[in-house]
């Protein structure tokens, strides 16, 4: 009875493998790598960028112990510190040469590669993800100001409400913004009504309400109509905002050099930034808090000002500023020093195609904009116009071209010779310049390396000494079932590492605790099942029978009590932020891992061990003492 | 080696009503200080800025208070954190003369960039400038959220445990478990309050952790209750629990001890950080054992559990079905 099907035996066995191949990383370790990855977004680095990575290192003599290319750069392991701290260095010096950060089109940052060998990698079996308290960073959790958001653009809105009136010839006495409204007043019945049908077509993101005049009013403010933006174009709004907010940080935090930045939406109006390694909080808020401008200028194409102004002897009223060319190559371009127009006119930039079906960049202005745009473009075709990003007073070519014929009704679409994702980077970039709406830090987290290493090194000993301590008692209090028991934790601690390996969970310091934890909780199990057996025997059943029983009888409390604690487990997971989640995940994973390992994986080596005696009649569980004979139990 | 040699049931029922007082003592003492002390919230909770900073030889606290209270922060708590060298540093969320100084207080920095600020005042007056290892700022909106959660992580455990048992037992069992249980958290919480530890974020997974943990308990020995009653004729109630009490016993304490030995390693060897979660785990596991069996099960007697409620009745038509309704 003792016995299991060679399928249960074969399922424990796989169980077992998978969690050592998938634990296997761990223990391996990580080795030191640099990360090489591209700080523009029209500069891809792919295989082809390999060899000459390989040359700098060769030319350095800087041995390396294998260079991997990934979506997000190229990187390079290495035997010890020492080689990347020098690769870093040579990298730098050999891709990136202009001092100044903001001209580097290469961020090589420092980082951690898995130890392990390919084919461990290459089946997703990679070492636990290792959090900011672990691994040294900042976290920061920042608010998008989305009433904020709302405001600026209901001020726009009106600006164009009032050119449109004013060219439609429809006489208003008064457009204004009031709270989360705009108010529009006119002087009768009709001009009322005939904006109301314009507005309706031409921003179907506001709600309109018309307001009869309350009758001791002046006779000016006869009637009104406010304008209010319906909940579902709000929704957008705020979504785009984030989105762009989101892209924004990404550009910018590039230029920090972090290996693994992460930036995730919280919730409808949160951003988490997770920079592992950074420890200069002032830099990154700096960053974070930045605005940029777009702004459209015309380049100066006056035949020879080029040349002048590259012999030094810059034309009145220009500006030499380079371009990034779309091959990697840079070459002046010299701009007119007056604005055209700046980035607050610009409503959207997408990706898209043009009636050729070839990639384009369509460019959405607001009225004004539209009208500056018809304006120039009129007078200026056939030549170029320039679209810059300034940031912290220095400015960028995003791109500059040429202008072919006049532009109306504020959609511009740029096209010509690019890719498709050449297309999505410009569209990013021109959206991306700028927050759409301001941010606010409401939370920051920040760990030194040291203080991480220490975090480890305490979970580390914590679980291993509690494990160490109730095996040692399981082993002296239940003998052989002690021992069974305690390769079954074992067995527990391998499947919950390999399990978090494999999801790449987030492993903070509470979820070393959790595992500890976990480990303390799950030897109740176990604990419950030989208990129930030394009862069995103690009631005089025969040890195959009584191994039988303890463990069907057994089963239905640690079902109950397991699933209890689940619920506590889901409701942090559920609740929880922060390191009560990372907590909560390892919680809940590990009370699968336990039910499996304490009753599955105990009962096949018990089965081994005893299920094949035929004659057995006597089992290592310790002392069962039964009360005297006639005594009343 | 077997620690529990018990001949007879242990007569614990007899003796419900002195626990039942106890209890209600113990509980009434945590609410007490839990009204009057209040609970040490961490920065988490109250929002305001907390760093640690390590010096290389023994940390000049007098030195470092005054160089904070140049800046603007006259009474931010500063103490020793671990060791003499390491510091740990509070900072509320405003600089305190922000109400008597409204020109000081708009010029200051935004609240986010303030530990960034008390660091170079640190570096400044220090021989050595100190080494930044942590730094936690919590923005007001963020605590109140986290309370928010925290008090509906509490309810969703407390109703989702009680619909399990419900439908698994039956409602005394469910009734008289959560009782028991939030009678530990109670008391948990009022150790805290009482001492006046840190309340932070993880001292609440480990409250919630345990109320998980001595469901669990209570769980095991309502399971023997039930079966004993199934099984046996003609014992009153009191003796049922008695026996139930009695069967899981070595089970209890072996359990608690390993769960409290893995708890142990992590006081003795987890540092600073997991210090006052492993406080709140050990304080849980010894009132969880406690109350499983001396507040839930006298509840359940209270409620008036009986042996009718968990027999099913016979269906005619089934064959394995005994007189006394087991199943076999």
């Amino acid at each position: 009875m003792n016995r299991y099907p060679l399928w249960k035996y074969i399922t424990v066995l796989a169980a077992l493998l998978f969690g050592f191949v998938y634990t296997l990383p761990n223990l391996l370790g990580s080795a030191p790598a640099v990360q090489v990855s591209s700080n523009r977004a029209t500069l891809k680095i792919d295989d082809n960028f390999k060899p000459r990575v390989e040359e700098i290192l060769a030319a350095a003599e800087i041995e390396n112990t294998g260079v991997f290319v990934d979506t997000t750069g190229i990187k390079v392991r290495f035997a010890d510190e020492d080689a990347q701290t020098r690769a870093r260095i040579a990298l730098e010096k050999a891709l990136n040469p202009a001092s100044d950060a903001a001209d580097h089109d290469y961020v090589v940052a420092l980082n951690f590669l898995s130890a392990s060998p390919q084919w461990l990698t290459g089946i997703g079996a990679l070492p636990m993800y290792l959090g900011l308290d672990l691994r040294g960073g900042v976290h920061f959790l920042l608010q998008v100001d989305m009433p904020g958001a709302e405001l600026r653009r209901l001020d726009s809105i009106s600006a164009d409400l009032r050119t449109l009136m004013r060219d439609r010839d429809l006489r208003y006495a008064g457009i204004d913004r009031e709270g989360k409204t705009i108010v529009l007043r006119f002087q009768n019945a009709e001009t009322l009504a005939k904006a109301r049908e314009l507005i309706a077509d031409r921003f179907s993101e506001l709600a309109l309400t018309e307001v009869e005049a309350a009758a001791n009013a002046d006779e000016n403010a006869a009637i009104s109509l406010t304008a209010a933006m319906r909940p579902e174009a709000l929704q957008q709004l705020s979504e785009y905002a984030l989105k762009q907010n989101i892209s924004t940080l990404h550009n910018r935090i590039n230029e920090l050099g972090v290996a693994e930045p992460v930036i995730t939406q919280q919730g409808a109006d949160r951003i988490v930034v997770q920079l592992p390694g950074v420890l200069d909080t002032g830099k990154a808020k700096d960053m974070i808090g930045r605005t940029a401008t777009l702004e459209l200028r015309m380049v100066d194409e006056t035949p020879g000002a080029l040349n002048a102004a590259l012999s030094g002897n810059l034309p009145y009223g220009d500006e030499l500023l380079t371009e990034h060319e779309r091959d990697g190559r840079k070459r002046p371009i010299l701009l007119k020093k007056q604005v055209v127009l700046t980035g607050e006119r610009l409503t959207n930039a997408q990706p898209g195609v043009d009636e050729n079906g070839q990639p384009a960049v369509h460019l959405d202005f607001d009225a004004s904009g539209a009208r500056v745009i018809r304006a120039i473009t009129g007078e200026n075709v056939g030549k170029r116009m320039a679209i810059l990003l300034i940031e912290k007073g220095r400015a960028e070519v995003v791109t500059a071209p040429v202008i072919r014929s006049e532009i109306g009704g504020g959609r511009m679409m740029i096209s010509g010779s690019m890719r498709m994702s050449e297309a999505n980077d410009i569209a990013l970039l021109l959206r991306a310049g700028s927050l759409a709406a301001p941010m606010e830090i409401i939370e920051e987290r920040t760990v030194g390396p040291s203080l991480g290493k220490e975090n480890i090194q305490k979970g580390f000993d914590s679980t291993l000494w509690g494990f160490v301590a109730v095996v040692t008692f399981m082993c002296l209090y239940y003998r052989m079932f002690g021992l069974i028991s305690s390769i079954a934790l074992t067995a527990n601690l391998l499947f919950l590492v390999a399990l978090l390996s494999m999801l790449q969970a987030t492993l903070t310091l509470p979820g070393i605790a959790a595992i500890a934890l976990t480990l303390g909780m799950a030897i109740d199990a176990n604990v419950l099942i030989n208990e129930r057996i030394r009862e069995e025997l103690r009631a005089g059943l025969p040890p195959q029978a009584a191994i039988h029983a303890g463990y069907e009888r057994a089963f239905d409390t640690i079902l109950d009590s397991n699933l209890t604690t689940l619920i506590a487990g889901l409701a942090l997971l559920i609740f929880g932020s922060g390191p009560v989640r990372g907590f909560a995940v390892v919680h809940c994973l590990g009370i699968f891992t336990s039910i499996f390992s304490a009753v599955t994986v105990s009962r096949a080596l018990v089965n081994l061990v005893y299920g094949y005696q035929r004659k057995l009649t006597h089992v290592s569980i310790g002392q069962v003492w039964k009360p005297e004979p006639g005594t009343a139990k | 080696m077997e620690f529990f040699r018990i001949k007879k049931d242990i007569p614990i029922m007899r003796h419900a009503l002195a626990f039942n007082i106890i209890s209600l003592i113990t509980f009434a003492l945590a609410v007490f200080f839990l009204i009057v002390r209040g609970l040490n919230f961490s920065v988490e909770f109250t929002g305001g800025t907390l760093m640690e900073v390590h010096y290389t030889d023994s940390a000049p606290l007098a030195e470092i208070r005054a160089a904070l209270e140049k800046g603007g922060y006259s009474d931010a708590p500063v103490q020793n954190f671990g060791s003499s060298q390491d510091v740990l540093i509070r900072l509320p969320l405003v600089p305190h003369d922000a109400a008597t100084d409204p020109a000081a207080a708009s010029a200051a920095p935004d609240a986010a960039r303030q530990g960034e600020l008390a660091l170079k005042m640190l570096s400044a007056t220090a021989a050595t400038p100190p080494e930044l290892r942590r730094v936690e700022f919590v923005g007001p909106q963020v605590g109140k959220d986290l309370a928010e959660n925290g008090a509906l992580a509490l309810l969703f455990v407390v109703v989702g445990i009680m619909i399990y048992l419900a439908f698994r037992f039956e409602w005394r069992f469910s009734v008289s478990t959560i009782i028991a249980n939030l009678h530990d958290v109670t008391i948990i919480l009022g150790f805290f309050a009482f001492f006046q530890w840190e309340f932070s974020l993880s001292v609440l997974a480990a409250v919630l952790a345990v109320l998980g943990y001595s469901v669990n308990e209570s769980v095991v020995v309502f399971d023997r209750v039930r079966e004993t009653f199934r099984k046996t004729r003609g014992l009153t109630t009191a003796q049922v629990l008695d026996r139930a009490i009695t069967g899981t016993m070595s089970r209890t304490v072996i359990t608690h001890g390993s769960t409290q030995a893995v708890v142990l390693s992590m006081l003795i060897f987890g540092g600073e950080t997991l210090h006052n979660f492993a406080l709140a785990l050990t304080i849980g596991i010894c009132f969880g054992i406690y109350s499983s069996i001396l507040v839930a099960s006298p509840i359940v007697m209270w409620l008036g559990v009986s042996r009718e409620q968990f027999i099913k009745p016979v269906k005619a038509n089934d064959p394995n079905m005994t007189a006394d309704g087991a199943c076999v």
